[in-house]
């Protein structure tokens, strides 16, 4: 009764997706041949859609390394935009299965509100933009500097507790949407903007001129950003973290986009394995055994999505820095396939 | 058995009894109502368990964590989520305030304008009205915003308004406008009651002269009598209380100025637009309201002798009120509810601080959207019912 | 030759009348109107001098920027950047396609124009006072139009239209959709709320004042954020309703109440007689509201609803604070483009914005305006 009732009213709205947020999520993305994405409504570099509706981004890469993986199609992927305010109840009721939106991983997002991050696949942390011509070299100079924040994320409370740790005043300026934040910035209402230091790169590229714009070098807080799933469905889990992990491994291996092919012939017993010549790895996961052999087919290795979207192959420019292998310096460590 | 001894003709079917109809029909809509309500509550209460959503209005004491930069009452960050709705309510109705003062002016100038006789003053007033009432508001909010914060220097820069000797007084840049703080002595209560005695004496000699007019005819200085009522007496307790009020000087210190009071760019961009939209159809309404006054009214006032000034005093004005109160409580209510386009001009009002940055933290969505709804509904119901009131005051008594 | 000879015989006689003189230069033609008009008294003098003063510092400035000194080709922001440069059109020009229809795939917005021109054919039939046929103008507008729309905007692959998520949708189409959407729920839903307010059964009456005054008691705001946070949870887990359906909910519950108050105006000016003249006729209630009381309270209110819907169009701006992609937004993102970033864009955009939203808003009032003088033809004798 119950759902006629809303069946009813569902015919009226243009569109309902039915999805069971209990169910196997693999087998709903299966069934409907989509993968549903929640990601950034507009972050250059990690998910920002162009006047045609064509997503690009390492977020946007990792959920199509997902769709490769198990639609065997990249491009089957819907991308949601949500906001900070509605993305987590939107990973809770069903609306995305997966949830790439440059979210921080925190203790409290997993237990209280029952969601499980994948792997951080964007070390990163906060930071400070400022005009060069204000000559400050250090966020401790900021006392008493109007400082421009997006509203009710974590950037507002780290801002908070770093000013009053230091004993530093500042008068925070708070926009619901980052765009008015980045405009507010722009027309100097404010001498600093802050939030995760990648995030700065990729809204200093939208400024007037973003020359005269520098990113201080003072990291506030930790910030991994990472994919999240829901609690309760361990091979989703899996399979979503296993992206992460073969896309690290392949750079391990040194198999890109372009050589992927080759490397099939490898006599490496490590790449024999992550690419399914040897052993059968996907079949634990609930995918064939090519599954990581179509992830970096699609959309290549980690380093090389962080290049094309974040690093020197983009406008953004990032380093690698903690984001490098963990064998070249960096932090980005996957366990094997094996 | 007995049903069928009563003549058929004597009752129609109780279908077709109104009063049956009419119960089977409210019975089948409150049972309709009560079950989606029913229906929407259950499914809230089974979805926000699942999904951990609080359901509680215990975040209220709970440490906030984040600071305001607007605030009327004392708050920082480690104050209450609680204290921070008080504060986006005590701005929220700042805006409102300040508002609906300047919009009734300049509504009232310009509605005035529009029946000029001086042809191009009403028509500057008629493209003033039908242009910006008819872009949307927001349009005008981001735009406004853009426009005052673009020409405004920066801290170091600041544009010095100078004081009376010539020392600087206020500065103007975009952090907005810094005026000295005024500071309270000890004696100014005394002020502050030699102010409220003026106003008592004075709303006393309006009703004792308009006694007077009405049995001798004869008019009295109301307007002055009150003018040294209300600025005189306090004056005089000022300085025999030893001047107890000093300013608090701003300074400019690294990034900012100390001390001092400030007026947001955010508050003048939110307010101006609000003004420049709302005063336009209360330029409307004031119009229609003055040429809803019959002609026969000003030709009868010409003709008892009545100057223009008392004229539209005493005739035109009490008249066209009538008219015009019902609609402007409207316009009031709609800057109440449209000064929640501050959440886009980064002002922080109750929407933009507490559906905003306390339910974005507390998660609590149902809760904090409800009570933000039900602050919105009491301040509408208040000020329908206050200005219902007076409006019934002013209504005709008729025979 | 020959008249003039005449002319000098009778010398003394006037047999033309004399040419009138104009009247004097001071209370007639451009002067006296100027006298009368712009200069009747010191005060209007000031005025007068004050408004042209206004004028004259601001009017070359504004030429200047928007069309002597403004960017109207280019191919990206650079010239736009130049110093010196004023309004950028040619932004506006390369963005238009996506000012329109968002990020609709451009193989398919035939469909949208489609549904644009169709919907305008029906509303300028279902308005012009001279057009025959308002019954089926309604229905085609109320019932079959956005069954139309639907299929085409949102697609239906068994006639060969594939579809497009409302995620691609933008600009002026969801502006267009969600004041459609208001308007076709709204009126229908404003007219059951006002028979309510105004039955003569206590429940019917109470539920309705309940709704209509909430509504109204509340900003669009708090609407549209409950649509957005809160029906997601009131609806059993497994729905989850389309992120532009959310907003539509809400916006179509706020026009109804407004609405309902209009079309209760219109009630409530019907003289008692045309009700008893239909009860006496043996009309039941649906048939009396339907064929005697509904016509005519609705013509009479036309311009209520009229402006209702100006003030409706005029918010749907705010479906912005939800993440929709209306046409505001849209301009108001689009400036963010690297490629064109530059001082100009944001005045340009939101100049380009405020003559859209003029030019519907105004010619709107202007219908508005127009029927109420027709409809108080009746009282003018």
């Amino acid at each position: 009764m119950k759902h006629l009732l809303f069946a009813a009213l569902g015919a009226a709205a243009l569109a309902c997706s039915a999805l069971g947020a209990g169910a196997a999520t693999l087998d709903q993305v299966k069934q409907r041949g989509q993968l549903a994405c929640g990601s950034n409504s507009g972050l250059t570099g990690f998910g920002l859609p162009d006047d045609k509706g064509q997503w690009t981004g390492l977020d946007v890469d990792f959920c199509r390394a997902v769709a490769a993986a198990v639609l065997n199609d990249p491009a089957k992927v819907k991308f949601i935009p949500l906001s900070a305010k509605d993305r987590f109840t939107a990973l809770q009721s069903g609306e995305v299965d997966v949830l790439a939106r440059n979210g921080t991983w925190t203790s409290s997002r997993e237990s209280d509100l029952g969601l499980l991050f994948a792997a951080v696949n964007y070390y990163d942390g906060q930071g400070f933009m400022v005009r060069k011509k204000l000559n400050v070299n250090s966020a401790l100079e900021l006392n008493g500097a109007s400082i421009c924040v997006q509203q009710g994320t974590t950037t507002e409370l780290n801002l908070a507790d770093y000013f009053r740790s230091n004993n530093m005043k500042y008068e925070g300026v708070v926009f619901a949407d980052v765009n008015e934040v980045i405009k507010a910035y722009d027309t100097s209402r404010c001498d600093a903007f802050t939030t995760d230091v990648s995030q700065l790169y990729g809204e200093r590229v939208k400024l007037v001129n973003p020359d005269e714009h520098v990113v201080l070098p003072e990291v506030i807080s930790k910030e991994p950003l990472a994919p999240a799933v829901r609690q309760g469905d361990d091979q989703w889990f899996d399979i979503v973290k296993w992206t992460h992990f073969a896309m690290i491994n392949a750079e391990e291996f040194g198999i890109t986009k372009a050589n992927v092919d080759e490397k099939l012939k490898s006599d490496d017993p490590g790449v024999r394995r992550l690419l399914g010549v040897e052993g059968d790895f996907g079949k634990g996961l609930g995918l064939t055994k090519d599954w990581a052999y179509r992830i970096v087919k699609a959309v290549g290795n980690y380093g090389e999505a962080f290049e094309r979207n974040v690093g020197q192959g983009s406008k953004l420019k990032i380093a690698r820095g903690l984001n490098n292998l963990w064998n070249k310096g960096g932090i980005q460590y996957a366990p094997p396939v094996r | 058995m007995s049903v069928r001894a009563e003549p058929a003709v004597a009752k129609a079917s109780p279908f077709y009894d109104p009063r049956v109809r009419g119960f089977v029909y409210q019975a089948l809509l409150i049972g309709t109502l009560g079950w989606l309500l029913y229906e929407a509550a259950a499914n809230a209460a089974a979805n926000m368990r699942a999904r951990n959503i609080p359901t509680n209005f215990d975040f209220w004491n709970k440490t906030s964590g984040f600071d305001i930069n607007f605030t009327l009452v004392p708050y920082s960050a480690q104050s209450t989520f609680g204290d921070a709705f008080w504060v986006g309510l005590w701005n929220t109705l700042l805006v409102a305030a300040v508002s609906v003062v300047f919009a009734t002016l300049l509504g009232f100038a310009v509605g005035i304008a529009r029946l000029s006789t001086n042809w191009l003053v009403a028509k500057a007033a008629a493209i003033y009205v039908e242009s910006l009432r008819n872009i949307p508001l927001l349009l005008q909010l981001l735009f406004w915003y853009n426009a005052i914060l673009k020409p405004l220097p920066n801290v170091r820069e600041s544009l010095v308004i100078p004081g009376l000797f010539g020392a600087p007084f206020a500065y103007l840049n975009n952090r907005g406008l810094i005026l000295p703080e005024p500071k309270f002595g000890p004696g100014f209560a005394w002020t502050a009651a030699a102010f409220a005695l003026g106003v008592a004496l004075t709303a006393a000699f309006a009703v004792w002269a308009a006694r007077a007019q009405r049995l001798t005819g004869a008019q009295k200085p109301v307007g002055l009598v009150g003018l040294a009522f209300v600025v005189g007496l306090p004056l005089i307790a000022f300085f025999a209380a030893g001047q107890p009020l000093t300013l608090d000087y701003p300074v400019l210190r690294g990034f900012n100025f100390a001390g001092g009071a400030r007026v947001l760019p955010e508050l003048v961009a939110l307010a101006l637009g609000l003004v420049l939209y709302t005063a336009t159809f209360i330029a409307e309404i004031v119009r229609s309201g003055i040429q809803s006054v019959a002609v026969g009214q000003s030709e009868a006032a010409r003709a008892l002798g009545l100057g223009t000034k008392p004229m539209l005093r005493l005739v035109i004005i009490p008249q066209a009120m009538r008219v015009i109160t019902p609609p402007l409580t409207n316009q009031f209510l709609n800057i109440v509810k449209n000064s929640t386009l501050a959440v886009f001009v980064g002002y922080p009002d109750l929407v933009s601080v507490f559906a905003g940055s306390v339910l974005n933290i507390t998660g609590a969505a149902v809760q904090i959207i409800l009570a933000t709804m039900a602050v919105y509904l009491v301040i509408s119901l208040l000020t329908a019912a206050v200005m219902n009131a007076w409006n019934n005051r002013a209504m005709i008594r008729e025979r | 030759m020959d008249s003039g000879a005449s002319r000098l015989e009778t010398a003394y006689l006037r047999e033309t009348p004399a040419p009138t003189l104009p009247p004097p230069a001071l209370s007639s033609g451009a002067l006296g109107w100027t006298r009368k008009n712009l200069f009747s008294g010191p005060i209007s003098s000031v005025f007068t001098l004050l408004t042209i003063a206004f004028a004259a510092w601001t009017l070359p400035g504004l030429v200047r920027y928007f069309i002597l000194d403004a960017v109207w080709r280019a191919d990206d922001g650079a010239a736009c950047r130049a110093p010196g440069a004023g309004a950028c059109w040619a932004y506006i020009g390369q963005k238009f396609p996506f000012f329109m229809y968002g990020s609709y795939p451009r193989e398919w917005v035939w469909r949208v124009d489609v549904t644009f021109v169709v919907g305008a054919a029906l509303i300028v039939w279902l308005l012009a006072p001279k057009l025959r046929g308002k019954q089926v103008a309604a229905f085609l507008f109320f019932v079959a139009f956005p069954v139309l729309g639907f299929v085409l905007l949102s697609g239906w692959e068994a006639v060969g239209l594939p579809k497009v998520g409302t995620d691609l949708w933008g600009g002026v189409l969801v502006s267009l959709v969600v004041s459609a959407v208001g308007i076709v729920v709204s009126l229908p839903g404003g007219v059951l709320l006002a028979m309510g307010r105004r039955s003569r059964l206590p429940m019917v009456r109470m539920a309705s004042v309940v709704f209509i005054e909430v509504v109204r008691g509340v900003p669009l705001i708090t609407v549209l954020f409950m649509a957005n946070f809160m029906l997601p949870l009131f609806v059993p887990d497994n729905w989850s309703p389309d992120r532009l359906v959310r907003p539509l909910i809400g916006v179509s519950l706020f026009a109804s109440a407004y609405m309902a108050e209009v079309v209760r105006g219109g009630l409530q000016a019907m003289p008692k007689g045309q009700f008893e003249g239909a009860m006496a006729l043996g009309l039941g209630y649906g048939r009396m509201m339907r064929l005697v009381v509904l016509p005519q309270a609705l013509t009479k209110v036309i311009p209520g609803i009229v402006n209702t819907f100006i003030g409706l169009f005029k918010d749907t701006t705010l479906v912005a604070i939800v993440g929709i992609y209306d046409f505001l937004r849209t301009v108001d993102t689009a400036r963010l483009d690297p490629l064109w970033a530059g001082p100009s864009i944001s005045t340009t955009g939101y100049v380009f914005a405020a003559m859209f939203y003029f030019i519907f808003c105004f010619g709107m009032s202007r219908y508005s305006q127009y029927m109420e003088r027709e409809l108080s033809k009746d009282r003018q004798r």
